[in-house]
């Protein structure tokens, strides 16, 4: 166990961002998102909920696959590097390192691998910090995630001024031992950090949809909840706006675009949303016409197919982002509520 | 797609979604609509190896990139050909394009016809329409290539009109020749240079009135299956014994992107190809 005092983060981070890129959530005009540390940068432990997951880090908004150059001998095709070093991800909650497992069944435990994500993750030193403050939209427990003992190459606490880190893979403690001078010894914390993580947990145990119960969803399911009648009411308000697969930290579908940088076609990829009208839009049809069919799509993907598929894995961790920021207020905890075994106003 | 890419490190394989190049080594106009595009490695030889019923994704670069089935048989060994009617942006793209042009190609994609297990001895039935023939043209040609491994093949084909009848002359100077082979061929209206059956696919079905012995493989518009799979229910065909493909919009062509999923499957990489009573399990949103 090793700790820092809040104060000697910064020096801490100009030492980290020397030898590798560091990413942390960062407060711009008042929104806090991961973001590159530098030392005109503070980093923002304070903020539960970056508005964006990290999921950026592993698998960006916006990324180049392949540049093609054309000239008269025809088309040059010049694939993007991958990351070839090590970086830091320092701060990212319980529930966002559960997602990234999430998204690992996606891009890396599924053939053909996804080779820019898995270089992403496998150079990636995660440094996960419990929630000590657990908002009202957090379920997390719904899904399996403890807030109170982050799953994660460095486990992290904070309490009073001091940030307690313990190093729990083999990645992990190479990366405390490479930047050891800046931490002090924290044997004899056991305590504290337990004292601690028993506060979390009972606030966890208060949190309105702690108990949000999955029983009549997962696998099996397909039938029974794709007929549900109640998809067209939960849908009728939705503004097909995208918001909730855009904060989503388990969302993962794409787009394949071009981009003419006038030396060139940029093939890229970029974050998409079922949730929007031409994402299956064809020359000759639309297999999803009617936004109804989108809506239910998504909460079908999230809470039926994926976990048929991935021995019954939600695609939901339960961080809220969606409870928080959907502007008719459409989120998952209502559709597992309505029509799970709760069947209760929420 | 396990080649080494020198752009990477060592640890990596080239990424799935990196494309080949390809030569446009031939086009040939089919229809007014529908041209087949020949295509090779640069310096020659066969682009993609494939089975049939499989797919691959065509790329023009700053145009846009969608998925085709490989309408040539796995026994071509010198290229790969691929049917293409003109319908969008990409397609018409690439009806402008000419013999030595280039385009960039992924593949091969999806499952396959199972012509390997359970057709097998089998007699088949092959129903096509229009552009729909281009996927079950690869089948029947790989079935005539190894034409010991399967029974009788029946071919009922169907276009608009004759002008509309992709590879005609194929279907005229070789399928209707080969061994304990029939083909039937209609158009939708009469036509003065037309002396055989007109009608729709459907209808021509019932009218032969085929066995139920038969493996039956369809592909052509929804409407068109639709109504043959009726048919073929009508004769007293089981679903178990009838296949066809599905085609929806895909960007990755590897189960990831999301756009292609229906229930639990990924066209893309869980079909095409489809047997009947397993689209019957699948939400109906396709």
């Amino acid at each position: 166990m090793k700790k820092i005092a809040k104060e000697n983060l910064p020096k801490l981070f100009a030492e980290v961002s020397a030898a590798m890129d560091l990413f942390t959530p960062v407060k711009m005009a008042d929104v806090t998102n991961w973001g590159l540390w530098d030392d005109s940068r503070v980093a923002d432990l304070d903020t539960l909920k970056t508005v964006k997951s990290p999921k950026d880090v592993f698998f960006p908004q916006c990324q180049t696959l392949y540049m093609v150059h054309h000239d008269d001998n025809g088309f040059e095709i010049s694939p993007m590097k991958l990351t070839e070093k090590p970086f830091c991800v320092f701060g990212i909650r319980p529930c966002d390192v559960k997602a990234l497992t999430v998204m690992d069944q996606v891009f890396l435990n599924q053939e053909p691998v996804d080779t820019f994500y898995k270089a992403r993750r496998e150079h990636a030193v995660l440094v996960s910090l419990a929630c000590h403050k657990p908002a009202q939209t957090c379920f997390c427990k719904v899904f399996g995630t403890d807030a109170a003992a982050p799953d994660a190459d460095v486990a992290m606490w904070k309490i009073d001024e001091f940030f307690y880190l313990e190093a729990q893979t083999e990645k992990g403690t190479a990366w405390l031992d490479q930047f050891a001078d800046a931490f002090e010894d924290a044997e004899g914390a056991g305590d504290k950090i337990a004292k601690e993580q028993d506060s979390i947990r009972s606030i966890v145990e208060s949190l309105p949809y702690t108990h949000l119960s999955l029983e009549g969803w997962g696998p099996g399911k397909v039938e029974e909840k794709f007929n549900d009648p109640h998809w067209k009411e939960l849908s009728d308000a939705c503004l097909a706006c995208g918001t909730c697969t855009f904060v989503c930290p388990t969302c993962q579908c794409y787009d394949i675009k071009d981009f003419n940088t006038g030396h060139g076609i940029q093939r890229y990829r970029c974050w998409d949303s079922c949730m929007y009208s031409d994402f299956t839009l064809m020359a000759a049809a639309n297999n999803r016409l009617t936004q109804m069919q989108r809506y239910r799509q998504r909460f079908m993907h999230k809470l039926v197919y994926f976990p048929e598929n991935n021995n019954g894995l939600y695609m939901c961790v339960g961080c809220g982002r969606c409870v928080d920021k959907c502007p008719q207020a459409l989120n998952i905890v209502k559709v597992i509520k309505t029509m799970g075994k709760e069947n209760a106003d929420v | 797609m396990s080649e080494e890419c020198l752009c990477h490190n060592d640890k990596y394989v080239r990424d799935a979604l990196i494309p080949q190049i390809g030569i446009i080594q031939k086009i040939t106009q089919e229809t007014p609509d529908v041209r087949s595009f020949q295509v090779i490695k640069p310096g020659g030889g066969k682009l993609i190896d494939q089975m049939p019923g499989q797919c691959a994704m065509i790329c023009a670069p700053g145009i846009g990139e969608a998925m085709f089935s490989i309408t040539s048989s796995p026994t071509v060994k010198e290229y790969n050909e691929f049917s293409i009617k003109e319908c969008g942006e990409l397609t018409t793209y690439l009806h402008g394009l000419h013999e030595g042009d280039q385009i960039l190609v992924r593949g091969p994609y999806g499952n396959h016809f199972p012509v390997e297990d359970k057709f097998k001895g089998k007699n088949l039935l092959f129903i096509a329409g229009g552009i729909g023939l281009a996927p079950l043209r690869s089948v029947i040609n790989y079935c005539l290539a190894h034409r010991e491994d399967y029974g009788t093949i029946n071919i009922l084909y169907g276009s608009r009109s004759k002008k509309d009848l992709v590879k005609l002359e194929e279907i005229q100077n070789v399928w209707e020749k080969a061994p304990n082979t029939n083909v039937y061929l209609t158009i939708d209206r009469e036509d003065p240079e037309w002396n055989g059956h007109v009608g729709f696919v459907p209808t021509y079905l019932k009218e032969v009135g085929f066995d139920t012995d038969l493996t039956a493989i369809i592909c052509g518009p929804p409407i068109m299956i639709k109504f043959c799979l009726q048919g073929l229910t009508e004769l007293g065909f089981s679903k178990e014994q009838v296949y066809t493909t599905l085609e929806l919009r895909m960007k990755c062509g590897i189960g990831k992107c999301g756009r292609c999923n229906i229930g639990t499957k990924y066209v893309c990489k869980d079909g095409p190809v489809f047997r009947c009573d397993q689209i019957d399990e699948l939400p109906q949103e396709y």
